[in-house]
Order: structure tokens, then sequence, then C-alpha cells
């Protein structure tokens, strides 16, 4: 669908983007992260051609990136913005024939959304009159309006309160039921665990790391275990399977965290433990999106 | 291009549709119709010149009657009833005055006029003046001077200014041609400058509102720039336009209802003869077009340098230095001086060519001149246009950074 190959892209006294390439396939929700001022922004105003790589290319279904694509892409920038003075019916006519639909089929497609999000009545509506929410509402509609292939989203959730938060989240994942790819930058990791099939993390210009989430958090795997259990407390002698993290006393019970050693098995630890106390709970510690995040940041810088 | 269509249709109607553009479009003519009924006032005011005055003149002395000419507004009649019933026919016939000349006329305010209204000054000037030169020539042909003779001695100069042109010699107005080259430049220094901000603030508005990143990723910043600099052009033309059809049709009401005989416009149009309006009309809008594009690119590259209308001061100087130089340097000396030296560098260089050409196109330029003029317009709008789009397409994605002159000139080298 998507296919970025080693952009480079440069500024007066710092650099952008040093050589990144990414594979978004069709039908993914991907996330882009990335710290502030890591290089998001600027990748994703190459992918809208509004400005151009100082060298690499990007490939949008199998087609050099080109013009006669800007149809068929969708872009809410981070900075949202509409005219203040211009009605929200009409201002939305207008950026979907600026992406060439016809001056019916905008209006039509526009009645089709408003109804949808409820908010028949701001058609004859001045921005100004509106609050932030309801002006991301509007401009969510003129962002998937022309039924873009791809829809570009920065930072998509911010400003909006949850309830319409997870209204816009809900329409999103049914445009993408629907067909269409769906590329978000975000710093809120909960919604890439939620929404996203596959991430990218870039920082200071370069990519770090990218891939479907499910495999990089196996990825991150380190044999870490919860285990949750009454009775009284463990003695540790160097004898056990594991490598004791921690050990605390919780309501319930108490709660131990445990590393496997390379040769034991899960089984090991339980059968080790079930003479002593009993376990009323076990559990994998899979690093979250967040977490992998932060670690990989840190060691970076 | 169906885009750049779109972008002007937009900026054309989103400023038409706002009300200070009616207020503008109909407050000229609307001031015009106030000229011609305040001009309507007075002329009512002093409406003893048009009707016509019966003087009924009773001469004691004897030196002035039956010399007192007519005139269009003043008729002079004999008095020939009793001045008691005379002087109360005056209550009936407002239009009436009653000269009385006694013997010794000579004497302060011997001479007297009666009537129900206080005659007007013009009125009363004119029968003064009558009675001084009969007195005159009374006194001369006494002191035994030929009247006739002293006539034909005493000389009224006017000089009658002719232009040699190559259809040969013309009269030449000069009054009306300075009023004509300084009126219209300062017309193109006015609307340069109202229509140029105009462009600035919409690129500054779009910056500010973030929309700029949502419509250059439908359009190329070029594209949107053009539209934006189009749309705002014929805003000033519809303006232009309008102005001129309602000025034209409140002269054409005004001078219906208000029966002045003496429309200013009339009046305007009767100076302005062997001038050749049509052409000047024609150089405006040329110049003003011209130096729109020229001077909006660069008014849009400064809007896209900054983030608030505030910030523009410093970038404003460079752009409205030549503006307004070439306006004080036209209007003092140049409309005196239209084909010196200077006057020639100055309407043939792009960036003053609009202001200096207007006050020197009345008095004739020559065909060279206006040619390369023209030519140095097009190709300098087209230069400042592509300098400004390379400045626009990186300054509108710049938020939150102090541009400077240097800044700019990086901008200007960015690849695409």
């Amino acid at each position: 669908m998507l296919s970025i190959r080693n952009i480079v892209k440069q500024y007066a006294g710092h650099t952008a983007l040093s050589g990144v390439s990414l594979e978004v396939t069709g039908g993914q929700i991907f996330g882009l992260l990335g710290p502030n001022g890591a290089g998001k922004t600027s990748l994703i105003r190459i992918i809208n051609q509004i400005t151009a790589p100082d060298s690499g290319e990007v490939y949008f279904g199998g087609e050099k990136l080109n013009q006669s694509h800007i149809g068929r892409i969708g872009y809410m920038p981070e900075e949202r913005g509409l005219y203040k003075k211009m009605a929200i019916g009409e201002q939305i006519v207008y950026l979907a024939r600026l992406k060439g639909l016809s001056h019916a089929e905008a209006t039509r497609r526009i009645k089709y959304w408003f109804e949808k999000l409820e908010i028949e009545s701001w058609w004859e509506k001045k921005v100004e009159e509106l609050s932030k929410g309801m002006q991301q509402k509007a401009q969510f509609v003129a962002t998937v309006l022309h039924e873009p292939d791809l829809i570009i989203l920065d930072e998509p959730f911010s400003g909006f309160d949850p309830v319409n938060a997870e209204l816009i989240k809900n329409e999103i994942l049914e445009l993408n039921q629907k067909g269409a790819t769906i590329l978000f930058s975000t710093h809120r990791m909960e919604s890439v665990e939620e929404l996203c099939n596959s991430i990218a993390l870039i920082h200071q210009s370069h990519k770090i790391l990218d891939g479907r989430v499910k495999d990089i958090r196996n990825s991150y795997r380190n044999n870490t275990y919860l285990i949750e259990y009454s009775g009284n407390r463990l003695e540790f002698n160097g004898s056990e399977p594991f490598e004791v993290l921690g050990d605390s006393a919780t309501d319930e019970g108490r709660l131990l965290r445990l590393q496997l050693n390379a040769t034991t098995s899960v089984n090991d630890v339980l059968q080790y433990l079930i003479p002593q106390v009993s376990v009323s709970r076990l559990q994998e510690i899979i690093p979250s999106v967040n977490e992998i995040f932060i670690q990989k940041v840190n060691q970076k810088s | 291009m169906d885009k750049v269509l779109l972008i002007i249709q937009r900026e054309y109607l989103s400023r038409v549709r706002k009300k200070a553009f009616l207020i503008t479009v109909f407050l000229v003519p609307a001031l015009l119709l106030g000229m011609y009924a305040v001009m309507y006032l007075l002329y009512k005011n002093s409406s003893e010149m048009n009707t016509v005055h019966v003087v009924k003149v009773l001469d004691d002395s004897g030196v002035f009657a039956g010399k007192l000419h007519d005139k269009t507004s003043l008729k002079f009649k004999s008095l020939n009833e009793p001045l008691t019933s005379a002087k109360k026919g005056l209550k009936k016939n407002q239009d009436e005055i009653i000269l009385l000349i006694p013997k010794n006329y000579e004497d302060p305010k011997a001479v007297q006029v009666l009537s129900e209204n206080k005659p007007s000054i013009s009125t009363a000037n004119e029968i003064e003046r009558q009675m001084n030169e009969i007195a005159t020539n009374n006194k001369m042909v006494a002191a035994g001077i030929d009247t006739a003779k002293l006539k034909s001695i005493s000389s009224d100069i006017s000089i009658s200014a002719r232009q040699v042109t190559e259809e040969g010699e013309k009269d030449s107005n000069i009054g009306a041609l300075y009023g004509i080259g300084v009126a219209g430049a300062i017309m193109i220094y006015l609307s340069l400058f109202i229509y140029g901000a105009q462009v600035m603030r919409g690129v500054i508005e779009e910056k500010t509102n973030r929309i700029i990143e949502v419509i250059v990723s439908s359009v190329k910043p070029f594209q949107l720039m053009l539209g934006k600099i189009i749309g705002v052009a014929l805003v000033s033309l519809t303006q232009f336009i309008l102005w001129i059809i309602l000025s034209l049709a409140v002269s054409y009401i005004a001078s219906k209802h208000f029966n002045a005989p003496q429309s200013p416009l009339l009046g305007l149009i009767e100076g302005l003869k062997g001038v050749p309006v049509g052409n000047i009309v024609a150089y405006f809008l040329f110049y003003f077009l011209t130096g729109f594009l020229l001077y909006s690119a660069l008014f849009a590259a400064v809007g896209s340098a900054v983030d608030s209308e505030t910030e523009t001061q410093q970038f404003m100087f460079p752009i409205t230095m030549p503006l307004l130089f070439t306006y004080i340097i036209s209007v003092s000396f140049l409309a005196q001086n239209p084909d010196s030296t200077l006057g020639f560098w100055l309407s043939v260089i792009p960036f003053t060519a609009p202001v200096a050409m207007m006050v020197r196109v009345p008095f004739g330029v020559p065909d060279w001149q206006l040619y390369l003029s023209m030519g140095l317009m097009i190709v300098g709008f087209i230069f400042t246009t592509w300098v400004a789009s390379r400045i626009y397409r990186v300054g509108i994605l710049m938020y939150g950074k102090k541009a400077s002159y240097s800044e700019l000139a990086k901008w200007f080298f960015y690849k695409e």
C-alpha cells in the first residue's frame, strides 16, 4: 500500500529524517510513534506531498507517489484548522472539491456524515461559533469525505473529550473495516495497543523499531512472570528454578515477580511452588508498547 | 487548473459577500450622491441666479435709464406706477426688485434696492457693476476721453497651452492633466496597499488557522498563492467597476431629479475634453493589475513568514518604501516635470512604474517608453511571483519561528 524507502530530509541546521524506510500494508492500522521533534510530522508531510524528501522514494499502491494520489489520501494535521468565518457545510464542500469531488457528491456525503455524527444542525454555523471538540468533528468529516484509501491522522485524539474520542475511534475502526488503511501518529500508547496492527518508532530522525505490535511485544518478552499466592511467606535460598525480582504483600496475599532461568519453564516454577503455597494467579509480564517506547528512547539517548 | 479556479472562487466570494465590501461599494456613490445633494441645495439657495428677476428702475438722476441691459436672470424695466403701489406689488411677486436711483447717486448708500427677499449677492453685484460702468463711461465722455479708443487699448491676455503632437497641435489643459495624473497615482498607490494587505491578511489567516496544511495536502502552495492573488484582484476590479457604474448611475439620477445643470461630472468631462480618458482608464487598469500582481506576491511572502499581523512590520518596510517614495516624488515633482530623466526611470522600473506612469500618462508618454515600461511590468511581476512563491511554500509551514531576512534567503534556496 505505502512503501517508504530511505527517506532523507534535511532542514538548515538539522536532519529531520535520516534514511527512514517503512512498509505499510493495505488494510492496516499503522501507528507512527516517537517523541516530539522526532521527525513524524516531516514524514507525514512527505507522504502528503506537502514537502519533498531530499533523497529516497515513496511508493503508493505500487506507483511512485505523484499528484494523482492526492485524491486517494485524507490528511488531518495535528494542528487543526478551518476558516473561522466560513460556514461549516460550505467549507467542507470546498475542501472536498479541492480533493476532486463534485459539488453535488460532496454535499450528499456531508449530509450522510452529519447525520451519522448527529451534527446536521451545524451546516450554516461558522467555525468560530463551535467549540474546539466540535471543530475537530467537522475536520474529521472533511478528512474522510472523499473516501480516501489512505487516511493519515496526526494525533487524532488530542483535544477530544473521552466520549467524542471513543466516537472517533469507532469511526476510524469502521473505516478500516471498509478497507481504508490508516496511518496515525500519536504518543498516546494505550490507543496504540488498542488500535494498531503495526507500529514504527522514530527517534531523532531514525527509525529505531518497526513491525507488528504482537511481534514487537513478544520480542521484548524476557521470561518474567507474576505470581499471586497465599500461605506462608516463601523463603528463597538460591536453589529455586528462577530468579526472584520481588516479593511483596498485598491485601489478597503476596505477589512474586520472577524471571525464569535459561533452562527452566513455567511448569518447573509451578512444581516448585505448589507444595509450599497455594497459587491463585500466574501471568507472564509482556512489556507494553509504552514501556518499550520509553526503554528504546532512553537507550538511544 | 480546476483547483486554482476553485480557490479563486472561494477567495472572491468570501470577500465579496462580506458586509464591508458592500458598504465600501455603496459608500463611494453615496458620497457622490451626497455631494450632488449639497450642490443642489447650494444651487437652490442661490436660485436667484436662474430665476428671472424683474428690476423696476426709478431713476431720478436720469443717467442710467435705458442704459442698463438685460441679462439672462435680470430684466430691467422702468417703474411706471407710483412707488407705494409698486412696494405693495413686491409682496405678491417675490422676483421683483425695485431699484431706486436718487440724484445724488454717488453718495454712499444712496442707491437702494427694494425687494421682498434679500437679493442675492450676484444680483446686487451685477446691478452695481453695470451702474459703475455707465457712470464711469459718462465721466470719461465728460472728460473728453474717447471710450471706443480706450476699449481698444486695454488688453486682456489669456494663455492657451497647446501641445505639439504627431496629430498636430491640440489644446492641453494643464490643470486637468495634472489633476488626472495625481488622482490616478493616488488611486493606484492606495489600492495597491489596500488590496495587497488583503492578500497578506488572507495568508496569515490560513497560517494561524492551520488550515494551510490541509489545503497544501490537496493543492500546491503556488496554486494556493496564485488563486488567492487572482481572487483578490478580481474583488478589486469588481469594486472599481461597480464604483464606475454606480457613480455614473448616481450622476444620471442626480441630473434628472436635482435638475442641476452644472453637474460636477459634466463639468469634469468638459474639463477633460482633449484628454484621452479611455486610454488613461486602460493604462490605469493595466498598471493597477500588474502592480497588484507584483506587490501582492511580495505581500503574500511576508504573510507566510510571520505568525501574526503585528510581526509584519519589519518586512513591510522594504515593500512599502518604493511605493511611498514614488508617490511623494510623483505628486510633488513628477507632475510638474513629467518628461524628466527621473520620471523616465521611475516609470520603467517595475516597482515604481505603476504610480509614476499614472502621473505621466495624461501628459503623453512616447510609445517606446510605454511599451518598455509595460513589458518590464510583466517581467517584474513574474519575477516577484517566482521569488515570493519560493519563500511562501516554506514559510506557510513554519510555525513559531521568528523569521529574519537571512532565514527568508535560506527558504528561497530550499529544494522542493
